[in-house]
C-alpha cells in the first residue's frame, strides 16, 4: 500500500471512528455541564465539575444498582458458561441417539424472540416465588442456544483422537473436559464470557418486570428512573449516571478486545 | 506381552455393508504384527475395535484368552499411537507424556522418573518443556511414542504413525520403533498402507483388502508365495508382473507368442488352460546370446544407483517392469532381448486370482522334506 493510500485510509477510519464515538463522547461531556448548558446546545462544558456525579449518587441508590448489576451479570455469565460448555461437550463428545436432531431443535430456539417467551417465563418465576431475587433475575438466562452453538463449533475442531487417547488412558470425561477441552477452547470461552456479561449488564426489560424494589433493581432501570423522576430531566445528572454505567462495559471491552477478536475470527480461519 | 485373538471379528457401520468380514487371527505375545492394505480396506477399523474405540458387530475379541468384547478401552491395558499423534496442544511435552498416569495410581515421583527415562530413551530430554507446536514432525512423533511407552502397557497399537514424516525420517523411525518394541518386549499391532514398512518391520503381517484377509504370514513367505494376484501386486516394489497366459501342451503362451516351458508337476495342478502368470521384476534379465529370449521395446528406464528399473511393453496394454542390479545404460525406445527365470514362475487362477502354483513354495516344501 502506498503512503498516500494509507493516509486516506486512516483518515476515513478516523472520521468514521469519530462519528461512531460521538454520542458517547457527547454524553461524557454533558455529564460535566451545568443546568441549561445542554439546552443551549453547547458542545463543551464551561467547567469540568463533578457535581452531576454527586447528585446522581444522591438521587438514586446507584451503588446498590451497580452492585446488583454486577452480581446478576456475573451469575448469568458463570451460569451460561457452565451450562453451555457442558451441553456443547455432550453434543460433540458423547454419542447418543438423535444427537444431531436434538441439537438442531436446540438451536432453533434461537429463532424465537426472547420477548415472546417473556410472559410464560414471568409466570414461572412468579409461581416459584423468585420475584425480587437474584434467582429470578438470572436463572431464566442460564440456558443459551447461541453459546452452546458457538462452543459446539469450537469443540468440534478438537481432534476426536484427543478424546480417544484419553479414553485409552482411562481419563474420566470430566477430567478430559476440564483438563483438555476447556483449556484448548480458552479463547472462545473468553469471548462468550464477555458477550454474556455485556448482554446481561445491558438487560432492561426483564429486571423491570421481576423486580419492584430498590434493593434488587439493576442499573439500567436506575438510569430510566433518573430520567423520569423529574418532569424536566436534568440531562447532566442522567449522563453522569450513563457514564458510570457504561464504564464497566468499556473497561471489559478494552481489556478483552484482543481475546474477543481472536474468538470471533477463529472459527472463520479454520 | 499380550496375546490377541480375533475370532470371526466383523464390523458394519450402517448395518448393511460389512467393513470387516469375519477376521480370524491370533497375534502371539511379543509379536510385531503388521496390518497392511490399501486405503479404506478397514485397517483402522480393526485396530480401533481392538482398542475398544469401535463396537464389535459380530465375532469375538480375546485378550490373553479372556473375552474382551465389552471391556472399556481403559480396561484393556493397552496404549495407542494415532496417525495425527493426538498430542494435547496446551500441555508441554512432559505433561503430555504423564497426562493420565495418575489414573493408574502412579505417584508423582514415579511419574517423573518414568517420564525422564522414556525421554532419555527417545532423545526428548531437551524438549520436555516445549509445547507440541514448537516441535518438528519427527519430534512430535517421538512424543506420541513416549506417551505410549510410558504407560508400560503390554500391548501397543499404532495407526500409520509414520505417514506424516518424510522418507528419510520414516526409515529412521521404522528402525527405532522396531528396536524399541524388541527392547520392551511388548506385543505390537501396527497399521500401515506402505508395503515397505510392512516388509521391513513385521514378524508377521496381514494383508487386508475390502475387509477380507488376503494373506497372513511372515514377510518373506508372503513375498515369495503371494496367495493371490492382489497380494502379488501389493507386496513388493515394484510389484509382481502379471499377464494372462494360455497353456498349450507343455508350454505357457502369453501375449500370443512369448512362451516358456512348464514342468509336469506344474501341469498336474492346472485344471484350466487359461491362467495368470506372475513374475517378480528381479527374475527378468537380459538374455545372453546363447539363451532363448524375447524381444521387447523399452518404455522407460529408472536408474536408482544400485539398481535399474526397466519398464517395457509386454502385450498390447500391459507393461512389465524388470529390476536389474547395477546401473544400466539402456535407452527408452531400445529393443532388448529379455529372459525370464523359469524357476520363479507363479500361476494364478484368472477368475478368482487365487494361487494355483508357485515354484518358490514348491521348492521350499521340497527343501523341508529333504532336510
Ligand atoms: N465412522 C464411520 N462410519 C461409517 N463408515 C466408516 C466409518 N469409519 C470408517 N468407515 C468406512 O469403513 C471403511 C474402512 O475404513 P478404515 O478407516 O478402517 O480404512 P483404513 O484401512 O484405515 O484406510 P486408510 O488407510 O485410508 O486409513 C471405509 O470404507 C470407510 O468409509
Ligand atoms: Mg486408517
Amino acid at each position: 500500500m502506498s503512503i498516500g493510500k494509507k493516509v486516506l485510509l486512516y483518515m476515513a477510519l478516523t472520521v468514521s471512528g469519530l462519528v461512531m464515538v460521538f454520542p458517547i463522547l457527547y454524553a461524557f461531556l454533558i455529564s460535566f455541564m451545568q443546568g441549561g448548558e445542554v439546552l443551549q446546545g453547547s458542545l463543551w462544558p464551561e467547567s469540568f465539575s463533578l457535581a452531576n456525579y454527586f447528585s446522581a449518587f444522591e438521587r438514586v441508590p446507584l451503588l446498590t444498582y451497580l452492585w446488583n448489576s454486577l452480581v446478576v451479570s456475573v451469575l448469568i455469565m458463570v451460569g451460561q458458561l457452565v451450562l453451555c460448555s457442558l451441553a456443547a461437550f455432550a453434543f460433540v463428545f458423547i454419542e447418543f441417539k438423535g444427537r444431531e436432531w436434538i441439537f438442531y431443535l436446540f438451536i432453533s430456539t434461537m429463532m424465537i424472540p426472547w420477548e415472546a417467551t417473556m410472559v410464560p417465563n414471568f409466570q414461572t418465576v412468579q409461581s416459584l416465588g423468585w420475584l425480587n431475587s437474584y434467582a429470578g433475575l438470572t436463572i431464566p438466562f442460564f440456558a443459551m442456544a447461541f453459546g452452546t452453538f458457538l462452543l459446539r463449533q469450537q469443540f468440534k475442531t478438537i481432534p476426536k483422537e484427543l478424546y480417544e487417547a484419553s479414553q485409552i488412558a482411562g481419563i474420566s470425561k470430566l477430567r478430559f473436559f476440564t483438563g483438555v477441552v476447556l483449556p484448548v477452547a480458552k479463547t472462545t470461552i473468553t469471548t462468550l464470557a464477555i458477550y454474556s456479561f455485556l448482554t446481561a449488564w445491558n438487560m432492561y426489560l426483564w429486571p423491570l418486570l421481576v423486580t419492584n424494589n430498590e434493593a434488587n433493581r439493576t442499573v439500567q432501570i436506575g438510569l430510566k428512573q433518573m430520567q423520569t423522576q423529574e418532569i424536566a430531566s436534568d440531562w447532566g445528572v442522567v449522563m453522569a449516571g450513563v457514564v458510570m454505567v457504561i464504564l464497566p462495559t468499556l473497561i471489559l471491552l478494552f481489556a478483552g478486545q484482543k481475546r474477543l477478536q481472536e474468538g470471533l475470527t477463529q472459527g472463520a480461519l479454520k | 506381552m499380550r496375546k490377541v485373538e480375533l475370532k470371526g471379528l466383523t464390523k458394519s457401520y450402517d448395518g448393511k455393508q460389512d467393513v470387516l468380514k469375519a477376521i480370524d487371527v491370533t497375534i502371539e505375545p511379543g509379536e510385531f504384527f503388521v496390518l497392511v492394505g490399501p486405503s479404506g480396506c478397514g485397517k483402522s477399523t480393526m485396530l480401533r475395535m481392538i482398542a475398544g474405540l469401535e463396537s464389535i458387530t459380530a465375532g469375538e475379541l480375546a485378550l490373553d484368552g479372556k473375552r474382551a468384547n465389552a471391556l472399556s478401552p481403559s480396561d484393556r491395558d493397552l496404549s495407542m499411537v494415532f496417525q495425527n499423534y493426538a498430542l494435547y496442544p496446551h500441555l508441554t511435552v512432559e505433561q503430555n507424556i504423564t497426562f493420565g498416569l495418575h489414573v493408574k495410581k502412579i505417584s508423582k515421583k514415579e511419574q517423573k522418573a518414568r517420564c525422564e527415562e522414556v525421554c532419555a530413551m527417545l532423545g526428548l530430554t531437551d524438549y520436555m518443556k516445549r509445547k507440541p507446536k514448537e516441535l518438528s514432525g519427527g519430534q512430535r512423533q517421538r512424543v506420541a511414542l513416549a506417551r505410549a511407552v510410558v504407560t508400560q502397557a503390554p500391548l501397543c497399537l499404532m495407526d500409520e504413525p509414520l505417514s506424516n514424516l518424510d522418507a528419510k525420517l520414516r526409515a529412521k523411525m521404522r528402525s527405532e520403533i522396531r528396536q524399541l518394541q524388541r527392547k520392551l518386549g511388548i506385543t505390537m499391532i501396527y497399521v500401515t498402507h506402505d508395503q515397505t514398512e510392512a516388509m521391513t518391520m513385521a514378524d508377521r503381517m496381514m494383508i487386508l483388502s475390502g475387509g477380507d484377509v488376503q494373506q497372513i504370514g511372515r514377510p518373506l513367505d508372503v513375498y515369495n508365495n503371494p496367495a493371490n494376484t492382489f497380494v502379488a501386486s501389493f507386496i513388493g516394489s515394484p510389484p509382481m508382473n502379471l499377464i494372462e497366459a494360455e497353456i498349450s501342451d507343455s508350454v505357457l503362451v502369453a501375449d500370443g507368442h512369448w512362451m516358456t516351458p512348464i514342468t509336469a508337476d506344474m501341469k498336474a495342478k492346472l485344471q484350466t488352460d487359461k491362467v495368470t502368470l506372475g513374475v517378480r521384476p528381479e527374475h527378468i534379465s537380459l538374455a545372453k546370446d546363447s539363451e532363448p529370449g524375447f524381444l521387447v521395446q523399452v518404455a522407460n528406464v529408472e536408474v536408482l544407483g544400485t539398481e535399474t528399473l526397466v519398464t517395457f511393453d509386454f502385450g498390447e496394454d500391459t507393461q512389465w517392469i524388470a529390476k536389474w542390479n547395477g546401473q544400466s545404460d539402456i535407452q527408452p525406445g531400445a529393443q532388448i532381448r529379455i529372459a525370464v527365470d523359469d524357476h520363479h514362475l507363479a500361476l494364478y487362477s484368472t477368475e478368482t486370482g487365487e494361487r494355483i502354483y508357485c515354484q518358490a513354495s514348491e521348492q521350499a516344501a521340497e527343501k523341508k522334506v529333504s532336510s
